[in-house]
């Protein structure tokens, strides 16, 4: 794999940027690996690449349906926090978080990960008392987070209406400082170039059609493309497609899909460095380093796979992010899209075994998979290359939707996932 | 968006009226205290979640405020049909 570097930008401007390597290969599937990770988005190819890394298995391919990254990793607000409130997610964001922090490093790739804060705004009581507990949990948790009243949040956010005339007048807020975001395609990216340059085969435009099931142990998948690819062991990481493969290989999951949608505003000078979030009136903002604003809210109530949703939605996000915001009241709306989010009863992922030996499902991500992705992919690794979980993805085993031991986290998640 | 008719209204009206409250037809167990925790997870938390045709329970909530079932498409989000609660539907998703 060649180094990316200043010296390297460098060189290769004295032959006109025409001689970079590709950064990743176009292989032919093998007939048998070790492992198939079945999709290819952040989750999909941070799990193969730490399988590659960590575990030393590079016999691995990870089939793709349509393009690498072109699912929800390209289709979400780009937020990264782990402030959450039960010991068992505040554990798994966490150590996604520190994966994060050393990210760009590792991957030798610019993942321009950023932490500039993230705000909860607390609207009413309830929403102050509620942020309060959060902040002391993780205190406790050793997960830094803290309050601010309404007067310093001003101070540190001039352009959010935090005045007794609004119509929802903010409280205060809770922040997190270590949160922020990152550039959501280059995050993938990353992980394929890695994953690939350590022999791990990345193959796209190969939809899985059906598992090779027999005696309760899958033994390999069937491809439109290639037939049958033999595998030891299967790893699903398809967000909101995880119930139409759980189908195939005849169960059901504790996830329903719905449409999740965002939009971006024509790009405008800074004036917002931080992430805002407001689980009261309902929406979330940050500004890209392009200038435009990326928003987003909660998802569309019914099933939906269309990678689409309804416009009301789309209205009662704008009406909160002007009610915060009221000098956004005249920007125009670029773009709008939505994907499909695999959302758990609980608001909690699924990392998991499943009733097929040797097949495993990640997914149940819901509306907050990206901040996720480096630690969900090394915890799916492990999981998979142990064929048992790691002591993080225990308690987010399919099992406790039996068992009862649920990880609700809908406070905590609420709008802002 | 979509434009929902109410079988108790007998009206097209928007799905801002609406809201959807998940899988229709599921059938609470006739003694709960005898099923497993296994059969009582399914009942609770486990769904079809097709991709394709989808029998959903749909309540009028900002209107007459009754439940409704509907067979609508979650690919392309068309509405089959829509019946009321008790009736079978006439398009029968697999």
């Amino acid at each position: 794999m060649q180094q990316y570097s200043g010296f390297g930008l460098l060189k290769h401007s004295l032959s006109h940027h025409e001689n970079w390597q590709r950064v990743w290969r176009n292989p032919t599937p093998k007939k048998k690996y070790d492992v198939i990770i079945i999709g290819g988005g952040g989750h999909g190819l941070a799990t193969a690449y730490y399988l590659a890394k960590e575990h030393g298995i590079t016999n691995v391919a990870v089939l793709e349906k349509g393009h690498l990254a072109g699912g929800n990793i390209a289709r979400n607000t780009t937020i990264v926090r782990s402030n959450y409130l039960w010991d068992e997610s505040a554990a798994l964001y966490e150590h996604s978080m520190k994966l994060w922090e050393g990210l760009a490093q590792e991957l030798n790739y610019n993942v321009m990960f950023s932490q500039r804060g993230v705000y909860h705004t607390c609207h009413t009581l309830q929403d102050m008392r509620a942020n309060e507990r959060l902040v002391s949990a993780n205190r406790l948790q050793g997960i830094d987070n803290e309050m601010v009243d309404a007067e310093q949040l001003q101070k540190e956010i001039p352009s959010l209406d935090c005045s007794k005339g609004a119509r929802y007048p903010i409280m205060g807020a809770s922040v997190q400082r270590r949160a922020g975001n990152a550039r959501h395609d280059a995050v993938a990216w990353g992980y394929a170039r890695a994953a690939d340059a350590l022999g791990v085969d990345l193959i796209q435009n190969c939809e899985v059609t059906d598992m090779e099931i027999s005696d309760g142990k899958i033994t390999g998948v069937k491809t439109k493309q290639y037939g049958v690819l033999k595998a030891d062991r299967v790893g699903c990481v398809v967000a909101g497609n995880s119930g139409v493969l759980a189908k195939m290989a005849g169960f059901q999951l504790p996830v329903e899909s719905h449409p999740l949608q965002a939009l971006v505003s024509e790009p405008i000078k800074p004036f917002l460095d931080t992430v805002v979030m407001s689980n009261h009136v309902h929406g979330y903002m940050s500004q890209s380093d392009k200038g435009d604003l990326v928003i987003g809210a909660g998802i569309d109530g019914w099933v939906g796979y269309g990678q689409r949703g309804s416009y009301g939605i789309i209205e009662h996000t704008l009406q909160a992010i002007v009610e915060m915001f009221p000098c956004t009241s005249r920007v125009r709306m670029n773009r709008q899209w939505g994907g499909i989010v695999d959302a758990c009863p609980d608001a909690s992922p699924i990392i998991s075994d499943t009733p097929v030996k040797n097949l495993f499902f990640n997914c149940g991500w819901g509306t907050g998979g990206f901040k996720g992705t480096p630690g969900s992919g090394n915890l799916f690794a492990h999981t998979l290359a142990h064929g048992k979980p790691h002591p993080i993805a225990e308690p987010f085993s399919i099992q406790r939707f039996h068992t009862g031991a649920l990880i609700d986290e809908h406070g905590a998640a609420g709008v802002a996932h | 968006m979509l434009h929902i008719y109410c079988p108790h209204c007998a009206e097209y009206r928007e799905e801002e009226e609406f809201h959807c409250a998940g899988q229709a037809h599921i059938a609470r167990p006739l003694d709960p205290e005898a099923c497993s925790d296994q059969e009582w997870g399914e009942y609770l938390f486990f769904r079809k979640n097709p991709r394709g045709l989808h029998h959903e329970l749909w309540v009028h909530a900002a209107g007459c405020r009754k439940f409704f079932n509907m067979t609508r498409d979650t690919q392309t989000y068309e509405i089959k049909e829509v019946y009321k609660i008790g009736e079978q539907p006439s398009v029968v998703a697999e």
